[in-house]
C-alpha cells in the first residue's frame, strides 16, 4: 500500500526559478491585499474601501493626494537607506537585525554635531553632520561586527539588543545632554528645520524630496553597480553561498563581516541624520518609528536586488501612508495595519518556496 | 543466486528539459544476486536508481517488485516495500551516536537501548564491527558506510542498492564490504551495485547491466567477460590509457619544512612534523586513508590555512604565512577535494565559479576592482572547450553538472591558469572512467610541462599509475617519501595503515 497521494506535491528544481522570483513579490501583495481584506471585514470594516483607502487615496484622491503625496518619499528614503545597507548583509547570510539602534545612534550623532556649532552659520555644518551621522551608525554597527569576528558571538542577538541600548542613550539625550535649553523644559532638542545651517529642507516644494531621497537614490544605483560589476559585490555574494568557498577563493569571512555590517549601519545612520534634520526635526524621545525594522521587509519585498529595494520602499512607504488614513477614516487599529505590512513578508517568504520548488498536482490513484 | 526475478524494469524512460536522462531501460534484478549498473557519469545511472527507489517519477516504463507492480512515489514507499539504499554521499549527523543517527531516519524507533544493542547484533552478525555509542564525526568514511548500511539492513530489505560504495574505502575496508555483500547475498537479498569500478564488479557481481546514454547497451557476466570489452560498451570507445612522460628536475618546486600545527577544533586532525621536497616537473602521490589530515594538509599548502611563514618554501619564496591569493600569483594552485560548496559554488553558473578561483592570476578583475565578466566569460569557455565539459553553455549553474564534468571544469580552471606547484585533493574521486582518464591525462602533462604536481588520494590504483613518488600519511604525520616504481598495492596498504619500514615516528 502507497501512501501519500492526491497532494500538491513540491519537487525542487534544479536550478532557482527566476520567473518566480519576480513575480512572489507581487503575489504576495495580491495575497497580502485578500488576506488584509478579510481582517478588515472581521473587523466590521469594508473591505473594499479599506484596501482602497490605503493602496489608491494616498495617491489620487484630491483631497488627500497633496499632502500623501510627497509623504511617500519622505517615508520610503530612509526605507530604501537602511535596505540597501542591510540587503549586503543579508546576501552574505550576516543578519543585521539592529538597524533602529543604528539609526538613533546616526541621529544623536550628526544632531549633536548641528547643535554644537548653533547659532553660528557656514556650509561646512551640514556636511559635517553627515559625516558624524554616518559615522555614528557604523561605529555602533562595529559593535556586532566586533564580538562576531573575535568571539564568535551572534550578531542578530547583539544588533537587536543594541537597539534597546540606543533606545535608552535617545531617551536620555533628549532628556539632558541635548534638551533644548530654551524648550520651555520640554524634552527633545532644539528643531534643526529653524537652524539653516543644519537643516535638510525639502528640496523641490511639494515633493518630500530632501537630501536623504537624493542619497537613497543615488546609493540605488551604486550599490547596483557594485553588486554585479564589483569584486566586492561578488564576494558577499559568495560569502553568502558556501564559506568555504569564499575562503578559496581568497575571501575574508572577517572581512565581509565587517564591511556588510559597517555600511549597513553607517547607510542606517545616514538615514537617522537626514531624518532628524529633516522630517522630524528634532532628537526626542519618540524620535524613532520603526524603519530600522520595517526596512527588513523592505529588503526581503525588494529581493535584495536594489531595484527592487527601491519599489518595496516606495510600496512599503504608501501602506504606511494608506494605513494611517485608514486609521483616520476608519477607525482601523494601529496594531491591524502593523498586522497587514506584516503579513507582506510573510507571503512573500511563503512564494519563495515556489522559486525552489515546483508545485505538481498529483491524483488519487491506488496501486 | 536464484532463478525467481525480484525487479523487473521494462522500458522504463526518463526525460528532462533537453536531457533524456533513460530511454527504455530493460533488465532483470534476479532474487539473491549481485548486479551491477555500469556506466559513464551523466549515462543515466543515478536517474534509475532514483526511480527505483521513489525519488523520480518516470515518464514511461513500468516496474514489477516480486511480480506486482511497484511504483514508488517516494523513498518511504520503495523502504516499505523492501527496497533500501545507502547513498554516495552519506546523510549522517556528525555530532549524533551512531544509534541516535540510526534512529532518525526510523519511522517509529524503539528505545535507544533496545536500538543498540539490535545494532551491535547485525553488527556482529554480518561482519561490520560498530560501536552503537560512538559519534559519528569521530568515525572514519570505512565506519560511516557501515552505519548507512547497518542503517538498511534493519528494515530487512529485499533489495540493497548501493552507490559507489568503494570510492571512500581503503583495501582491507573493501575486503570486509565484499564479504558482508556476499553474505547478505546467500541469505537472498539481492543487490544493486553501481561503479565505475570494473575490478571491484569483476570480483562480487554476478551480472553487469551497462548503460550509456541513458540507455541498456548490454547485460554480461563480468566475471567472463573482458575488462576492455565491458570498457568499450561503456564510453562507446576504448579508454585512453594515460600516457606518462617523467621530466623531473633537480630544481625544489615546494619545500615543506617542520611543519607542525594544531587545529582549532577537535573536528580537524594535528598535523605533525611534516617535511619533503617537490621537485619541478615531479608528481608526488600523498595517500591515506581518509580524514588523516589530507584536507588539513590541502588547505596549509594552498594557504586557504595560514602557517609559519619558513615552513612552506615556493622556489625562492617563503609563503608560510601568505594568503591563498598571493600563492595563486606566485604559482601554487590547488583543487580541493570537495566539489560542491569548495571548489565551486554549485548554485552559481560557471562564468562566476571561474571568476571564484581565477581572478587574481588571470586578471580577471581590474585595478578599480570592477569584474572583467568579458573575460571571465572567455576563459570559461576555453575551460569548456579544453577539458571537453559537458553542458549546454557556460551560463548554467555548477551543480546541475555531473561528478565527472564538474571535476573536469575544476581541474581545468586551475590547469589553464599554468600553476608551478599544483596541489589536487582526490581528483578523480566519484568520477567516471573516460572523465577520470582525460583528468589523468591532464595531470601528467601539466607535468611534462615542468610543473611539481601533489596529488592527494584514497585511490591508490590512480597513485600507482600517476605518481613518480609516494608518501603516505597517518594521523597527522607522513612517512619517508619512496619511489613509486615497484610498489604494489599491498605495500602501500601497509604503509597507509602507518606501519611499515618507510616510517620515522617522532614521537
Amino acid at each position: 500500500m502507497l501512501t501519500g497521494n492526491g497532494m500538491i506535491r513540491l519537487e525542487k528544481r534544479p536550478q532557482p526559478s527566476k520567473k518566480w522570483t519576480s513575480i512572489t513579490p507581487f503575489l504576495a501583495v495580491l495575497a497580502t491585499m485578500f488576506v488584509g481584506g478579510i481582517m478588515f471585514w472581521a473587523l466590521g470594516k469594508d473591505p473594499i474601501e479599506a484596501i482602497r483607502i490605503i493602496f489608491w487615496d494616498p495617491l489620487f484622491n484630491p483631497q488627500f493626494a497633496s499632502y500623501a503625496r510627497p509623504q511617500i518619499l519622505v517615508k520610503a528614503g530612509p526605507l530604501i537607506l537602511i535596505a540597501l545597507g542591510l540587503s549586503l548583509g543579508f546576501r552574505a547570510n550576516i543578519w543585521n537585525i539592529g538597524a533602529e539602534g543604528q539609526y538613533i545612534i546616526g541621529a544623536i550623532c550628526g544632531a549633536g554635531v548641528g547643535l554644537a556649532f548653533y547659532p553660528s552659520e557656514g556650509w561646512f555644518i551640514f556636511p559635517l553632520m553627515v559625516i558624524a551621522g554616518a559615522l555614528g551608525g557604523f561605529l555602533w554597527a562595529m559593535i556586532p561586527a566586533i564580538l562576531k569576528i573575535k568571539f564568535n558571538t551572534n550578531e542578530i542577538l547583539v544588533s537587536l539588543m543594541l537597539v534597546y541600548v540606543a533606545e535608552k542613550i535617545l531617551v536620555s539625550v533628549s532628556l539632558g545632554l541635548m534638551r533644548n535649553p530654551e524648550g520651555g523644559g520640554f524634552p527633545g532638542s532644539r528643531n534643526l528645520q529653524y537652524y539653516k545651517a543644519a537643516s535638510n529642507p525639502e528640496l523641490i516644494s511639494g515633493t518630500g524630496m530632501h537630501w536623504g531621497v537624493l542619497v537613497a537614490l543615488t546609493l540605488t544605483c551604486l550599490t547596483y553597480i557594485m553588486l554585479t560589476k564589483h569584486t566586492l559585490g561578488f564576494q558577499i555574494k559568495i560569502s553568502g553561498q558556501s564559506n568555504k568557498a569564499a575562503r578559496f577563493s581568497g575571501t575574508s569571512p572577517s572581512v565581509v563581516t565587517a564591511i556588510c555590517l559597517g555600511v549597513s549601519g553607517a547607510l542606517a545612520g545616514l538615514a537617522g541624520l537626514f531624518e532628524v534634520s529633516g522630517p522630524s526635526g528634532q532628537i526626542s524621545i519618540d524620535f524613532n518609528v520603526g524603519y530600522g525594522f520595517t526596512a527588513i521587509i523592505v529588503a526581503f519585498l525588494g529581493r535584495l536586488n536594489p531595484f527592487g529595494i527601491l519599489l518595496a520602499g516606495l510600496l512599503m512607504a504608501l501602506t504606511y501612508i494608506g494605513g494611517e488614513l485608514a486609521q483616520f477614516m476608519l477607525g482601523l487599529p494601529a496594531a491591524a495595519i502593523q498586522a497587514f505590512q506584516g503579513m507582506l513578508l510573510f507571503f512573500l517568504l511563503a512564494g519563495d518556496i515556489l522559486t525552489n520548488y515546483r508545485p505538481k498536482f498529483t491524483y488519487k490513484k491506488r496501486l | 543466486m536464484s532463478n525467481i526475478s525480484l525487479l523487473e524494469i521494462d522500458g522504463v524512460s526518463k526525460s528532462y528539459p533537453g536531457v533524456i536522462a533513460n530511454e527504455n531501460v530493460k533488465f532483470t534484478i534476479k532474487t539473491g544476486e549481485i548486479h551491477a549498473l555500469l556506466g559513464e557519469n551523466g549515462a543515466g545511472k543515478s536517474t534509475l536508481v532514483k526511480t527505483i527507489y521513489g525519488l523520480v517519477k518516470p515518464d514511461k516504463g513500468l516496474m514489477k517488485l516480486n511480480g506486482n507492480l511497484y511504483s514508488p512515489n517516494e523513498p518511504r514507499d520503495a523502504r516499505s516495500c523492501g527496497v533500501a539504499m545507502v547513498f554516495q554521499h552519506f546523510s549522517l549527523f556528525n555530532a549524533l551516536t551512531v544509534a541516535e543517527n540510526i534512529a532518525l531516519g526510523m519511522e517509529s524507533p524503539p528505545s535507544i537501548d533496545r536500538l543498540s544493542s539490535k545494532i551491535e547484533t547485525i553488527s556482529i552478525e554480518y561482519g561490520l564491527p560498530i560501536n552503537p555509542e560512538k559519534m559519528v564525526g569521530s568515525l572514519s568514511a570505512g565506519e560511516q558506510q557501515r552505519v548507512e548500511i547497518i542503517r538498511c539492513l534493519l528494515q530487512n530489505p529485499k533489495l540493497l542498492i548501493m552507490d559507489e560504495p568503494t570510492s571512500v574505502l581503503t583495501p582491507n575496508e573493501i575486503k570486509t564490504l565484499f564479504s558482508t555483500l556476499k553474505k547478505l547475498k546467500r541469505e537472498g537479498t539481492s543487490i544493486l551495485y553501481i561503479s565505475h569500478k570494473l575490478e571491484d564488479i569483476r570480483s562480487i557481481c554476478d551480472t553487469a547491466t551497462i548503460l550509456r546514454g541513458g540507455k541498456n547497451v548490454g547485460t554480461c557476466d563480468p566475471k567472463k567477460e573482458n575488462v576492455r570489452n565491458i570498457a568499450k560498451m561503456m564510453i562507446g570507445e576504448t579508454i585512453k590509457i594515460p600516457k606518462k612522460k617523467s621530466t623531473i628536475s633537480k630544481l625544489i618546486a615546494l619545500e615543506v619544512d617542520c611543519l607542525n600545527w594544531v587545529p582549532r577544533d577537535s573536528s580537524q586532525k594535528q598535523l605533525k612534523n611534516i617535511s619533503f621536497k617537490l621537485l619541478k616537473g615531479e608528481i608526488l602521490g600523498i595517500g591515506g586513508v581518509a580524514g588523516n589530515g589530507q584536507d588539513e594538509l590541502t588547505d596549509i599548502l594552498s594557504g586557504e590555512i595560514l602557517s609559519n611563514k619558513s615552513t612552506i618554501r615556493l622556489f625562492d619564496n617563503s609563503i608560510g604565512d601568505i594568503g591563498i591569493n598571493k600563492r595563486r600569483l606566485l604559482g601554487l594552485l590547488t583543487a580541493p577535494e570537495e566539489r560542491l560548496g569548495h571548489a565551486a559554488i554549485p548554485d552559481m553558473d560557471l562564468i562566476e565559479n571561474t571568476n571564484l578561483t581565477a581572478h587574481t592570476r588571470e586578471k580577471l578583475v581590474k585595478k578599480s576592482g570592477i569584474i572583467d565578466w568579458k573575460k571571465t566569460q572567455e576563459f570559461t569557455k576555453n575551460i569548456i572547450k579544453e577539458f571537453d565539459v559537458r553542458t549546454p553553455n557556460a551560463k548554467v549553474a555548477a551543480g546541475s553538472l555531473s561528478g565527472g564534468n564538474l571535476q573536469k571544469f575544476v581541474i581545468g580552471r586551475e590547469v589553464l591558469q599554468k600553476p608551478l606547484v599544483f596541489i589536487v585533493n582526490q581528483p578523480t574521486w566519484g568520477v567516471d572512467a573516460a572523465a577520470a582518464s582525460s583528468i589523468k591525462q591532464a595531470i601528467l602533462d601539466l607535468a611534462s610541462t615542468g610543473s611539481a604536481v601533489i596529488i592527494i588520494s584514497q585511490d591508490l590504483d590512480e597513485l600507482l599509475e600517476l605518481t613518480d613518488n609516494f608518501m603516505a600519511i597517518n594521523s597527522g604525520e607522513m612517512s619517508q617519501k619512496i619511489n613509486t616504481q615497484g610498489l604494489t598495492v599491498d605495500e602501500i596498504g601497509l604503509m597507509i595503515g602507518g606501519t611499515g619500514a618507510y616510517w620515522k615516528r617522532h614521537d
